[in-house]
C-alpha cells in the first residue's frame, strides 16, 4: 500500500498531492489538516463544556435565584462538564491536536506514516462526540452520574439519564477509545519510525517526548475505560450483574446480586489515573519547549527532563487506588498507594525544577505563550502541592468529597494545562496560519484568566477545609458551614463568569489576526526545532520541500557562544554556525534548486 | 550528551528506529492494546469470581473441537508465511486454508452459545455464564477483525498487487493469528478451571 511510504519519502514529487477542495480541506490526510479538525472540535466541545460550568456556578452562587436550574441539570451539568473537559477536549486537543500537527514537523516526516487511518481516527473521533451531544436530546436527557459514572447509581432509576443517558455516555466513550487507538497507533509509530536522519531519540524535543509518552500511556490505560464501559453496557441492558449488587431500590429489589462496584472503580481509576498524565505529559514537553525558546536558553537537564517523562509516566500506573480511599478498601492497600503517591512527586518535581533553573538567568521575553508558561508553573506547583495533602490517607479522610478536592484537581489538571494549550495557540499560531496574532489582546487574556482562575479555585481551598461537600445542588441549613462560605461562593461564581466571558477575547484575536494580523516569517521566535524550518508557513503537503531535512544536533542550542546568532536551528551542519541562519537558508535553498534542475535535466534527457 | 556531538550520525548507527517495518511496529503496538483489554479483563474476572454468587460454567465440549480448528489455521497461516517468505511458490491454498478454519472456529464458537443457551445458561443468570459470553465475544470480534484484513490480502495476492507487499500482509496476518491463539489458550484455561 502506498501510505506506508509517504512519511519517509525523500522526494516530494512522489507524493499524492490532493486535487480537490473536498480532500484537501475536508476529507484530508494530510496530518496538519486533521490536527486542525481535532483542535476545532475539541474547542467546540470545550466551550459546550465552559457553559455547563458557567450553569453550576450560577446556581451554586445564587441559589434558588435560577428557577431554570434543576436538581436534575446540576448533575447532568457537572457529568457532561467533567467528561467533555478531560477526554473530549483536552485528550483530543493534546494528542489529536498538537500531536497531530507537532510528530511529523518536530521528528523531520512527511506525514503519519499512516495518513488514512489518522483520518479515520479524526471522523471516528467526531462520532463519539456527536454521540455524546446527542444525549441532550433523548428522553431524560444525558446521565447525570457524575464523571466517574460509578454504578450502581448510574443505571439505577432516579439517577438522571440512567436509561439512554447513560448508555449513549458508554458508546461514546468505546467509539472514542476505538478513535484514540487508530490515532495513538500513529504518532507512535510515526515517532519510532519515520524521524529524519540525524534525528535521534535523545535529539527530540521535549514535545514530542511528552505527547509520545502520554499516547503510550491512552494506548494502554484507556482499555480499562472500555472493558468497565462494556461491562456496565451489559449490567445496563441485559441485566447482568458484573458490578451490580442485590439493592434494594426505590421500594423494589432488583433481579441482581453479587455484582461489585468496587471493581468497576478499579477498573475506572486504573484508566482515570493515566489520564491525569495523559493531559500533563503533553503539557510538561510544550511547556518545556516554550521556556526554552523564549529564554533563548537550552533546557536544564535535557535528560533529566526525558527520563522524568517516562519515570512518571510508568509511576502513573500504580497509584489509582489514591482515588479510592475512602471506599472501605484494605488500609494496608492504601499505605501503598499513598507511598507511590509520594514517590511520583519525585521526578515530578525534577521537572520544576529544572523549568525554574531554565528560567535561571535567561535572557526571558515576556511573549504572551511565555506568560501562559510561567503561569503555568505556579499553577501546577500549586496544584501539585495539594495533591501531596490528598495522596495521605489520613489527610484525605476529612477531605474526601469537599471542595478541597475541587480545587486541587481543577488547578492541576484544568487550569494548568488550559495554559499549556493557550501557550502552546499562540507559541505555534505563526507557523499554523502565517500571521502574527495580536499582543495586546493576548496579554490581557493572560492576566485576566491568570488572575481570574485563582480567584476561583484558591478560595475553593478554604470551602473544603471548612467541609463544604461537593457535587450539592444546594446546601440547605448546615450548621457547620458558616454565612460567609456562602459569601465566598458568590465571589467564587463571579470570577467564573468574568473568566469564562474573557475567553472571548481570545476567539476574537485568533479569528481577527486570520485576516488581519501582521505576516508571520518562517520562525517569528527564532526557535531551533525543525517545525520552524520549513521553506513554506504555513507548511505545505508533504512539509518539507524537496528534501527531508537532516538533523545535526539536539533541540535546545540557544544562546551557544562563538556562534552568529543566539540559537542554531536543529539542521544545521556543525560547519555553518558562524553563519546566520538567513545565509545557510538561503545557500540551502540554492542547492536545491540546483538539484532539482538536474533532476530536470536528467529526467529531460531520458525523455528524448 | 546531546549537545556535545553536533553533526549527523555515522550510516549505520543506532538512531532508536526499528529494524521492522511501520506496519510491524504498529501491528505490536495493536497487540499491546488488545493484551492490556484483556489482561483487565481477566482481571476482573478474578476478582468477580471470588464473590458469593458465582456458579462455574460447564463448558461445552465443542469448544475443545473449536481450540483444534483454530490450531490448525494458526499452522496454515505459519505454512503461507514461510512459504511467501523464501518464495517456494503458491501460498495460495495456505493462506485460504487459515482463513477458513478461522472461520469454522468462530462458526462453532456461535454454535456453542447456542447449545448454552439451549441449556438455560443465560448471561443474567449468572456472573460465570455472562463473563464466558462477553470473553468470547470480545475474542471473536478481534478475530473477525483480523479475517478483514485476511479477506484484502487474499483479494490482492489474487488480483497480483507486488510480491513484498503481500509477503509483509500474509506476515502479519500469521503474527495476529498466532497471538489470538494463545489468547484463546490462556481464556479457555482460565474458564476451564473456574
Amino acid at each position: 500500500m502506498s501510505y506506508i511510504a509517504i512519511a519517509d519519502r525523500d522526494r516530494e514529487e512522489d507524493m499524492h498531492h490532493p486535487k480537490s477542495w473536498f480532500t484537501t480541506y475536508i476529507w484530508s490526510q494530510d496530518h496538519k489538516v486533521i490536527a486542525i479538525q481535532y483542535a476545532m472540535t475539541a474547542i467546540f466541545v470545550g466551550v459546550i463544556a465552559l457553559l455547563h460550568s458557567g450553569m453550576m456556578r450560577l446556581q451554586l452562587g445564587f441559589p434558588e435565584s435560577f428557577s431554570f436550574i434543576a436538581p436534575e441539570d446540576y448533575y447532568q451539568f457537572i457529568t457532561m462538564h467533567g467528561m467533555i473537559m478531560v477526554i473530549y477536549l483536552l485528550t483530543a486537543l493534546f494528542l489529536g491536536g498538537f500531536g497531530n500537527y507537532l510528530i511529523p514537523l518536530m521528528c523531520g516526516a512527511r506525514d503519519m506514516v499512516f495518513p488514512f487511518l489518522n483520518m479515520l481516527s479524526y471522523w471516528v473521533y467526531l462520532l463519539a462526540v456527536i454521540i455524546l451531544l446527542a444525549s441532550f436530546f433523548v428522553p431524560g436527557g444525558p446521565t447525570g452520574a457524575g464523571w466517574t459514572l460509578y454504578p450502581p447509581q448510574a443505571i439505577l432509576p432516579g439517577t438522571p439519564g440512567a436509561t439512554w443517558g447513560i448508555l449513549l455516555m458508554l458508546l461514546s466513550l468505546v467509539v472514542f477509545i476505538v478513535a484514540f487507538t487508530m490515532g495513538g497507533l500513529n504518532y507512535v509509530t510515526t515517532v519510532l519510525q519515520a524521524r529524519c536522519r540525524g534525528m535521534t531519540l535523545m535529539r527530540m524535543p521535549l514535545s514530542v517526548w511528552g505527547i509520545f509518552t502520554a499516547t503510550v500511556l491512552g494506548l494502554l490505560a484507556f482499555p480499562a475505560l472500555l472493558v468497565s464501559g462494556i461491562m456496565m453496557t451489559l449490567d445496563s441492558t441485559l441485566g447482568t450483574s458484573f458490578f451490580m449488587p442485590a439493592i434494594l431500590s426505590m421500594g423494589e429489589v432488583s433481579k441482581t446480586e453479587g455484582g461489585s462496584p468496587v471493581l468497576f472503580q478499579h477498573l475506572f481509576w486504573f484508566f482515570g489515573h493515566p489520564e491525569v498524565y495523559i493531559v500533563a505529559l503533553p503539557a510538561f514537553g510544550i511547556v518545556s519547549d516554550v521556556l526554552a525558546t523564549h529564554a533563548r536558553k537550552n533546557i536544564f537537564g535535557y535528560r533529566m527532563m526525558v527520563w522524568a517523562i517516562l519515570a512518571i509516566g510508568g509511576l502513573s500506573f500504580v497509584v489509582w487506588a489514591h482515588h479510592m480511599y475512602v471506599s472501605g478498601m484494605n488500609p494496608y492497600f492504601g499505605f501503598f498507594f499513598a507511598t507511590t503517591t509520594l514517590i511520583i512527586a519525585v521526578p515530578t518535581a525534577i521537572k520544576v525544577y529544572n523549568w525554574v533553573l531554565t528560567l535561571w538567568r535567561g535572557n526571558i521575553h515576556l511573549t504572551v505563550p511565555m506568560l501562559f508558561a510561567i503561569g503555568f508553573i505556579f499553577t501546577f506547583v500549586h496544584g501539585g502541592l495539594t495533591g501531596l495533602f490528598l495522596g495521605n490517607v489520613v489527610v484525605d479522610l476529612p477531605l474526601s468529597d469537599t471542595y478541597f478536592v475541587v480545587g486541587h484537581f481543577h488547578m492541576v489538571m484544568g487550569v494548568s494545562p488550559v495554559l499549556v494549550v493557550f501557550a502552546a495557540i499562540y507559541h505555534w499560531y505563526p507557523k499554523i496560519t502565517g500571521r502574527m496574532f495580536n499582543n495586546t489582546l493576548g496579554k490581557w487574556h493572560f492576566g485576566l484568566t491568570f488572575l481570574g482562575t485563582y480567584s476561583i479555585y484558591l478560595p475553593m481551598h478554604y470551602l473544603g477545609i471548612l467541609g463544604v461537600p461537593r457535587r450539592y445542588f444546594a446546601m440547605g441549613s448546615t450548621d457547620f458551614i458558616p454565612e460567609s462560605a456562602q459569601v465566598m461562593n458568590a465571589g467564587i461564581t463571579i470570577s467564573a463568569l468574568i473568566v469564562a466571558v474573557v475567553q472571548i477575547l481570545f476567539f476574537f484575536n485568533m479569528i481577527w489576526s486570520l485576516r488581519a494580523g501582521k505576516k508571520a516569517d518562517s520562525n517569528p521566535w527564532r526557535a531551533t526545532t525543525l517545525e520552524w524550518q520549513t521553506p513554506q508557513t504555513p507548511p505545505g503537503h508533504g512539509n518539507w520541500g524537496p528534501n527531508l531535512p537532516e538533523v545535526h544536533r539536539w533541540a535546545y542550542d540557544y544562546s551557544v557562544p562563538g556562534a552568529a546568532e543566539d540559537f542554531i536551528p536543529q539542521n544545521m551542519p556543525p560547519d555553518a554556525t558562524h553563519t546566520t541562519v538567513d545565509d545557510h537558508a538561503r545557500a540551502r535553498d540554492q542547492a536545491d534548486e540546483h538539484a532539482e534542475s538536474a533532476v530536470g535535466d536528467e529526467l529531460f534527457g531520458e525523455d528524448e | 550528551m546531546p549537545w556535545q556531538q553536533p553533526g549527523l550520525p555515522e550510516e549505520g548507527a543506532q538512531t532508536g528506529e526499528f529494524s521492522s517495518s511501520a506496519k510491524k511496529v504498529a501491528l505490536i503496538m495493536f497487540l499491546a492494546v488488545v493484551t492490556s483489554i484483556f489482561f483487565l479483563f481477566f482481571m476482573a474476572y478474578i476478582q468477580r469470581m471470588k464473590l458469593f454468587d458465582w456458579y462455574p460454567l460447564e463448558e461445552p465440549f465443542l469448544l475443545w473441537i473449536n481450540t483444534a480448528f483454530l490450531v490448525l489455521a494458526s499452522i496454515a497461516m505459519q505454512r503461507a508465511s514461510r512459504i511467501v517468505a523464501l518464495d517456494e511458490g503458491s501460498f495460495g491454498v495456505a493462506l485460504m486454508a487459515g482463513g477458513i478454519f478461522a472461520v469454522a472456529f468462530l462458526a462453532g464458537q456461535y454454535f456453542a452459545w447456542e447449545e448454552l443457551r439451549a441449556g438455560g445458561f443465560y448471561a443474567a443468570s449468572n456472573p460465570a455464564n455472562a463473563f464466558f459470553y462477553l470473553l468470547t465475544a470480545m475474542h471473536g470480534i478481534h478475530l473477525l477483525g483480523g479475517l478483514y484484513v485476511w479477506a484484502r490480502t487474499a483479494w490482492s495476492s489474487k488480483n497480483g498487487v507486488n510480491r513484498q507487499e503481500i509477503s509483509q500482509s500474509v506476515e502479519l496476518c500469521s503474527v495476529y493469528w498466532h497471538y489470538l491463539l494463545v489468547l484463546w489458550l490462556v481464556l479457555f484455561a482460565l474458564m476451564l478451571n473456574t
